[in-house]
């Protein structure tokens, strides 16, 4: 099957799973159901984007098919936030702090930490993408620490309000927020798909893109700023969910054999949109909200992550 | 009173911790010859918490032998397949496989966290891990002994390990038992593991920064390292355990969070260092 053909049966697969998410089992006065779940739609369209977009680019930084941007520390950072809220507002905060206020400082944060880390490695002049995300880890097994402290001292009644930041959900979008949301993206995609064609060069490696006359340490630097501002903004509106970047990076991967981002990028955009639309609503009609789309993705993405490593014969 | 039913448990089990999780820090590092792999960066420890899990969703209320039995496997298990993966990223990267390993562990912990929301236990299976000395009481602390032959275990094929850690070709080369020797390894590392998980909690960074210190300042014979590592291991763990009593007296802040704390700083002083 051409390129183009693959490309267009993921968008009729997109579009056929939105329809089914828009008018499955739709009640009586389908006004409110249907603009509610338009709504949904959209936000989850959104946030597949921002996870496929941020996902490649870093794969492709990092030279790597096995990491995501969120091990670089963003969710312990947020969970870190969001535990000590709880802990000190307890069963009040929501009612002191607005949702769009969390979202605001939880996405400050996050891009205040990045930018501190980024501020750290490459102020030496040499950029060694490892050893950033080493710091990156590092840092936030420290943060978890500190969490997982404060969640044990916490009443187990006021730690259910954490839980339910700690899996990501589709549910608690609102709608202030999608529009803040969505006009970081278009702007994030905007500058970079101006330059798509420097990934292509990033991708050989940094010797050879030098070579090729490639600003190497400011694109890097550039998509850096890019990746920690799509993922800040997909973790403070649904919550973290670590493993979807290298579920779908992969898949993309295995169905596209090119390196050309200009079509790795959007295909990967679809395939997320339709783990993303799928997994939400087997959450919702199978398990009847039983469980929450992160646990399943996590876990599926999980096993698929396990496989690639020992399937490979070089990682 | 006092002393023997709280304090001298207390202070036994502190010192084996420190010792055994220092030790086996040092194994590991040893085995995938890289200064950063230790419990924390290999999966180690999520491997612990899983079967922990397991059992006590498999048994229900289990004693504690069967737990150490789950627990044990389950580490065992995940560290056989840490290092080969290990084993296939050898030429790349140093920082690469401590990464792989820390992602290894996130995977075992979202699987366990599948099971855990299921049961809604996902504060109690946080719980356990946070490393804490108070709860040692007499009666409940005595399978943390079994440190103590894991430890000498250790000691007399300290040299070994090092070989394993060149390669399979090169220990065979030199007439050494290799999958033996590996497995001997792995079975001291799992069971100390399991062990201070099961009666302490995670202990973290304590396995990175402990032996890297001690290379730092005494080189790298693992004979005339090993008996230090294990005793600055367990200095450590006292001084950490007696600052986090008194920073809040009359209470007390668990050790998990005075080590992760004070070994996160030190790893990253460490790390920055080599970088230069």
């Amino acid at each position: 099957m051409s390129i183009r053909n693959k490309i267009a049966l993921l968008v009729v697969f997109t579009l056929a799973l939105s329809g089914l998410f828009l008018f499955y089992n739709l009640p009586n006065n389908w006004e409110f159901a249907l603009e509610r779940r338009s709504f949904k739609v959209a936000s989850m369209l959104i946030i597949s984007c921002c996870i496929a977009y941020s996902s490649v680019v870093f794969q492709t930084l990092t030279n790597n098919k096995i990491l995501t941007p969120s091990i670089m520390g963003f969710e312990a950072v947020y969970m870190l936030f969001q535990t000590i809220i709880v802990f000190i507002y307890g069963d009040k905060t929501f009612q002191i702090i607005k949702s769009s206020d969390n979202f605001f400082l939880s996405v400050g944060l996050m891009l205040g930490f990045a930018f501190l880390l980024f501020v750290l490695i490459f102020k030496k002049g040499k950029s060694n993408m490892y050893f950033l995300l080493l710091i990156g880890l590092v840092l936030g097994t420290l943060f978890s620490t500190i969490s997982s402290f404060l969640q044990l001292i916490i009443d187990p009644n006021e730690f259910l309000i954490i839980e339910g930041q700690m899996f990501a959900s589709f549910n608690r979008i609102n709608t202030d927020l999608f529009w803040y949301a969505l006009g970081l993206l278009i702007l994030s995609f905007i500058i970079g798909f101006r330059k798509i064609k420097h990934l292509d060069l990033i991708a050989l490696g940094r010797e050879n893109a030098i070579n090729l006359g490639l600003n190497y340490n400011k694109s890097i630097k550039m998509y850096l700023f890019i990746i920690a501002v799509l993922v800040s903004v997909s973790t403070a509106l649904v919550g973290p969910m670590t493993f979807l970047g290298i579920l779908v990076t992969n898949l993309t991967y295995e169905l596209f054999k090119t390196y050309k981002h200009s079509i790795l990028i959007p295909a990967c955009c679809l395939v997320s949109c339709i783990a993303i639309l799928g997994g939400q609503f087997i959450v919702e009609r199978l398990f009847n909200f039983n469980t929450t789309i992160s646990i399943i993705i996590n876990f599926i993405g999980g096993i698929y992550f396990m496989f690639l490593l020992l399937k490979a014969k070089k990682v | 009173m006092i002393m023997s039913i709280s304090r001298i448990p207390r202070t036994v089990a502190l010192i084996l911790a420190g010792v055994g999780m220092s030790v086996s820090g040092l194994i590991m590092q040893q085995m995938t010859q890289n200064r950063f792999v230790s419990p924390t960066t290999a999966g180690t420890l999520d491997a612990a918490k899983m079967g922990i899990l397991f059992s006590v969703l498999l048994i229900g209320q289990s004693d504690q032998y069967v737990r150490m039995l789950f627990s044990f496997a389950f580490t065992f298990i995940a560290s056989i397949i840490f290092l080969k993966i290990a084993d296939r990223i050898r030429y790349r990267n140093i920082i690469f496989i401590p990464l792989v390993g820390l992602m290894f562990g996130g995977i075992l912990n979202s699987i366990t966290t599948f099971f855990a929301y299921k049961n809604n236990i996902v504060q109690d299976v946080n719980a356990w891990m946070v490393g804490d000395f108070s709860g040692i009481l007499e009666g409940n602390y005595e399978i943390v002994y079994l440190c103590i032959p894991a430890v000498f275990l250790t000691y007399f094929y300290a040299n070994k390990f090092t070989v394993v850690g060149m390669g399979e070709n090169f220990s065979k080369n030199l007439g050494l038992n290799y999958r033996a020797v590996l497995n001997i390894g792995l079975f001291c590392v799992a069971l100390t593991v399991s062990v201070v998980v099961l009666t302490v909690g995670a202990i973290p960074f304590l396995g990175l920064v402990i032996p890297n210190v001690v290379s730092i300042l005494y080189g790298d014979n693992l004979r005339k390292t090993l008996p230090i590592t294990a005793i600055l291991g367990a200095i450590f763990l006292l001084i950490c355990d007696i600052i986090g009593r008194l920073i809040i007296f009359p209470f007390e802040v668990p050790i998990g969070m005075t080590v992760g704390i004070i070994g996160g700083v030190i790893f990253l002083i460490l790390l920055i260092k080599k970088q230069r």
